[in-house]
């Protein structure tokens, strides 16, 4: 009976070798796959299993851990000011997942990154705890409590950038959220989370990168930019050939203008007074696919505009016809840009023609705040030269002055602006968006602060008198925060 | 170390015992699983358990136990098969204690139950009734040629044991399949004894019928077909191990019952084509019984895609949440595991310290700890094959074959089936589960292996000089 049970051995090896292959097959070869399942719970239990790292602004962090017990998840996010940071933040919630700088940069506020293996390592040894490194942003936190504040109940947006730099100072998104409400996975976090999810504001959306809005007037600025650039136009106070009333090319259909004596008026003039005709002729003459070269090196068509959070991409079409060209030149027809946009457009504007990349985290630390990598200011691009961003300053200077955007006005600053109403929704039925665009100058010339902010569903509804009404005193509460606290 | 020679047929060469040998590895077999309690008191609390020094001193006492009986009750038997089933059932222990102190399986115990009861203590009493039953059966069953005189008792005690769970008021229906009875408090799974049992059986009825079963037999289309009469009997288990399967929900057993069989019968006759027809019968049984049962049906569904039917089942996924859960924990082990104490291996559910304890190893410890654990199994299972090898008598040889196959056919279906190689059947991990049943069963075939080894390994008591030797040949079956 010898040689069946010699075979019967060879079976049972076999059986326990098939195990041996399986086991390998998926603890070494599909681990990967399997220990990052989206149905794998614990990736976030390990991710909220100790104390995240914070995100810090002006050497105060604006987040928080809490021990939460009964719960998978032993650490939960807390917010400081959540409404007022959230379009900075985003949220990190057990159960909703997490978003913007909290999941960008989840590996340094949870521990796991490999830049912070040796912690870890040393961690190991000495017997500490895991920790979370901490993020360091730009942000100004006056300049985003003004804002804030100024914007108040309107729906709306502001982005400041520091021109010199590129350092975004303030960003802000209302109505906001508290990411602390469903930060957790209990019931009450599930019930805020839907509220918010399905509200009618749409809260959650941070306007200030994540929405598009037809710029409007403040979209003269780069048609501006792009006559003198092109050679348009040389002197901005020569007068410009354009007729009242001023058709679309190719059209029968007249460009209407809010403001008066536009006729054959000076660049200057124009835009102090935001006459449509004239922007609408000069964008025609410097042709589409130039205004869509200086467009784009402001910043529009690009969908890689990482702050480090990722913005929206500004639209200036690229091929649409002549008379569709004519009205993007004033904001309207297909040109869509986000508050940061405009704001890239403001500070490279005074920023004598350099355009900084915009960034908003300065640097991320280890635990125990030994820095790891350091964000140093950028060039993205040049879309006009120094001497026609002076000029393009004057104007603004001029319509902050004596033009539309009087109530941006900070005594003894100068200060350059432009307003915009943007007209939208079929046959421009719905309320227009009030925006403005502003910097301030120091006096040694250079520019510590660029805004733009957009008020969606404005009462007014005659151009550039919202636009100045609305949303300037908010760029103008932001920039004269900034320079309060940059002396 | 003296070789004895004389003129019977049965060489009788004296091996070393190897007490000395067993005893080193006991000592092993005892301190490693003590470690590895203080490694997950470390882990969870941050210090060591309370309770080690009992745990060790207790578990030191049942080896000690153990050892002694075989020392003096089974002198010769092989010396590895007590440290192996020791160092499981320790580290079995230390897994449900483990698995006792998660958060998780506490909460949702009370919420399905309105009480929490830690499974580890349990499982150290079972063990110590488990170790006297272990001793019982050495100091009662001198010989296990003994057993053959139950050959007709066994088979019926073995229907009986099966069918039990049917009775109604006895048995209890838990999570689909009616393989448990209630007694006076108690759960016992019968099925676990009536593997050995039906082993005697088949061992029994074998030794006897072997010759006809392999010769008295036509062939047909290249296989040896045997007579009516004789083929009658598997037939009979066929049908009952199916009944099983349909009635109770046991896919297991009924594998386990009807592959022991097979076995044997391919030992005891050397025919091939017994392997052959068993397996044909066992796919034919599977596939009809896998589309009539729905329960089955649903475990073969979870098994060939466990997140897609975890994720069309939704709240509801059952068994498909549960193979996708474990499945993951052995991908999330990775190669040297979480370590003790330190994995999510609860996140399974209710089942995770009985049919997936076998996942927490694969979290904690990782492939590393696995194949350990595997090989460990894999020598339990090599010692039983080698003891059937050395058995000089064809009923020691078939027992021995029996149990060590039905071993490695429960090893090779639970793990495979919580790894997701095979559909899962809900067998227990033998020692390392919580469970009484299969604690004292494993126990018990464990003691009969080291009863069988013993008796093969004992050297043949010198004969008696006789004054006939010179003349007559002394002819013994083999």
């Amino acid at each position: 009976m010898n040689k069946p049970l010699r075979r019967i051995s060879l079976f049972c090896g076999l059986l326990v070798l098939a195990l041996l292959i399986r086991t390998n097959w998926i603890q070494y070869v599909q681990a990967e796959d399997l220990s990052t399942r989206k149905e794998n719970r614990r990736v976030q239990i390990a991710q909220y299993a100790t104390e995240r790292g914070n995100i810090i602004v002006a050497g105060q962090p604006i987040t928080g851990s809490a021990v939460t017990d009964g719960s998978d998840y032993k650490f939960k996010r807390t917010y400081t000011d959540g409404p007022l940071w959230a379009p900075v933040t985003g949220y990190a919630s057990q159960a909703f997942g997490s978003t913007q700088l909290e999941s960008l940069e989840d590996g340094i506020l949870t521990g796991n990154d490999d830049r912070l293996f040796f912690d870890r390592t040393i961690g190991m040894f000495t017997g500490e705890k895991k920790q979370g490194g901490n993020v360091v942003t730009t942000l100004n936190p006056e300049a985003q409590k003004a804002a804030f504040k100024a914007l108040g109940n309107n729906k709306g947006a502001a982005a400041a950038i520091d021109p010199r730099t590129g350092a975004v100072l303030a960003l802000v998104s209302t109505p906001s959220y508290d990411p602390s409400r469903f930060a957790g996975n209990s019931k009450d976090d599930e019930k805020a989370w839907v509220e918010l999810k399905d509200s009618e504001d749409k809260n959650l959306v941070n306007r200030a990168l994540r929405e598009t809005y037809p710029p409007g007037s403040t979209f003269k600025v780069v048609t501006a930019a792009a006559a003198l650039e092109h050679g348009v136009v040389k002197e901005i106070n020569d007068p410009t050939d354009t007729p009242d009333p001023y058709f679309l090319p190719g059209t029968k259909t007249e460009m209407v203008n809010h403001a008066s004596g536009c006729k054959e008026a000076s660049l200057n003039e124009a835009l102090r007074v935001s006459c449509n005709s004239v922007f609408a002729n000069l964008g025609d003459k410097v042709t589409r696919d130039k205004m869509v070269e200086t467009a784009e090196k402001f910043g529009f068509n690009n969908d890689k505009i990482d702050i480090p959070v990722r913005a929206f991409a500004s639209v200036y079409d690229k091929k649409m016809g002549k008379d569709g060209n004519a009205q993007s030149s004033i904001g309207q027809f297909n040109t869509a840009a986000t508050p940061l946009q405009m704001a890239m457009v403001t500070a490279a504007i005074a920023n004598d023609g350099k355009l900084m990349k915009p960034y908003m985290v300065d640097h991320v630390t280890s635990p125990n705040l030994d820095i790891i990598e350091k964000h140093s200011a950028q060039e993205m691009s040049r879309p006009l030269s120094a001497a026609n961003a002076q000029k393009v300053q004057e104007m603004m200077v001029n319509v902050v002055d004596k033009g539309t955007g009087t109530k941006a006005k900070i005594n003894n600053v100068k200060v350059g602006g432009k307003t915009g109403t943007a007209q939208h929704g079929e046959g421009n039925k719905k309320r227009p968006y009030a925006w403005f665009i502003s910097y301030a100058e120091n006096p040694d010339g250079t520019s510590p602060v660029a805004v733009a902010v957009v008020i969606e569903d404005s009462e007014a509804d005659r151009e550039d008198i919202s636009g100045g009404g609305l949303a300037a005193p908010v760029a103008k509460a932001v920039m004269e925060a900034v320079l309060k606290t940059q002396g | 170390m003296s070789v004895v020679t004389n003129t019977t047929t049965i060489g009788a060469i004296e091996l070393p015992s190897r007490r000395n040998t067993e005893l080193m590895l006991l000592g092993f077999a005892v301190v490693i699983p003590i470690f590895a309690y203080a490694n997950v008191g470390l882990a969870i609390n941050g210090s060591l358990p309370p309770g080690m020094v009992l745990y060790g001193l207790g578990l030191g006492a049942l080896a000690g136990v153990a050892h002694l009986v075989v020392r003096r009750y089974a002198k010769y038997a092989d010396p590895l098969l007590l440290p192996l089933a020791t160092l499981l059932n320790g580290l079995g222990l230390v897994l449900i204690w483990r698995l006792d102190q998660s958060d998780r399986l506490q909460n949702l115990a009370k919420r399905s139950y309105g009480a929490f009861s830690p499974s580890a203590p349990n499982q150290m009493l079972y063990t110590a009734l488990a170790i006297a039953l272990f001793a019982g059966v050495l100091l009662v069953l001198k010989d296990h040629r003994v057993l053959q005189r139950f050959t007709y008792i066994s088979m019926v005690a073995a229907l009986v044991l099966l069918l039990l769970p049917l009775v109604p008021g006895l048995g209890a229906d838990v999570f689909g399949a009616k393989i448990w009875i209630r007694v006076a408090g108690f759960s016992i799974q019968p099925g676990e004894f009536a593997k050995i049992v039906l082993a005697v059986f088949f061992a029994g009825y074998l030794m006897v019928k072997r010759d006809a079963l392999a010769l008295a037999s036509r062939r047909f289309m290249g296989l040896y077909l045997p007579r009516g009469r004789d083929l009658g009997p598997i037939l009979v288990i066929w049908a009952m191990s199916l009944l099983i399967l349909i009635f109770e929900n046991d896919l297991g057993s009924s594998l386990l019952f009807f592959g022991m069989f097979v076995i044997m019968l391919y030992v005891a006759t050397e025919r091939t084509s017994w392997i052959v027809i068993g397996l044909l019968m066992s796919v034919g049984g599977a596939v009809v019984v896998a589309s009539f049962s729905s329960h089955v049906g649903a475990r073969v569904s979870a098994w060939l895609d466990p997140f897609g039917c975890w994720q069309r089942n939704g709240a509801d996924a059952g068994a498909c949440e549960q193979i996708a859960q474990s499945i993951m924990s052995f991908g999330s082990g990775g190669v040297l595991g979480a370590g003790w104490g330190q994995g999510n291996s609860d996140l399974i559910g209710f089942a995770a310290n009985s049919d997936f304890i076998f996942s927490t190893v694969g979290e904690e410890l990782g492939l590393t700890g696995v194949m350990a654990f595997l090989l460990i199994y894999g020598l339990i299972i090599e010692r039983g094959v080698r003891t059937a090898l050395a058995a000089r008598d064809p009923f020691g040889k078939l027992f021995a074959i029996g149990l060590s196959g039905a071993f490695a056919l429960q090893i090779f279906v639970v793990a495979g089936g919580v790894m997701g190689l095979i559909p899962l059947t809900g067998m227990t991990m033998p020692f390392l589960a919580s469970g009484g049943s299969s604690v004292l069963a494993n126990w018990i075939l464990i003691a009969v292996l080291i009863r069988i080894s013993d008796t093969a390994r004992r050297p043949a008591p010198a004969p008696a000089p006789s004054p006939d030797a010179e003349m007559t040949q002394v002819v013994r079956p083999s």
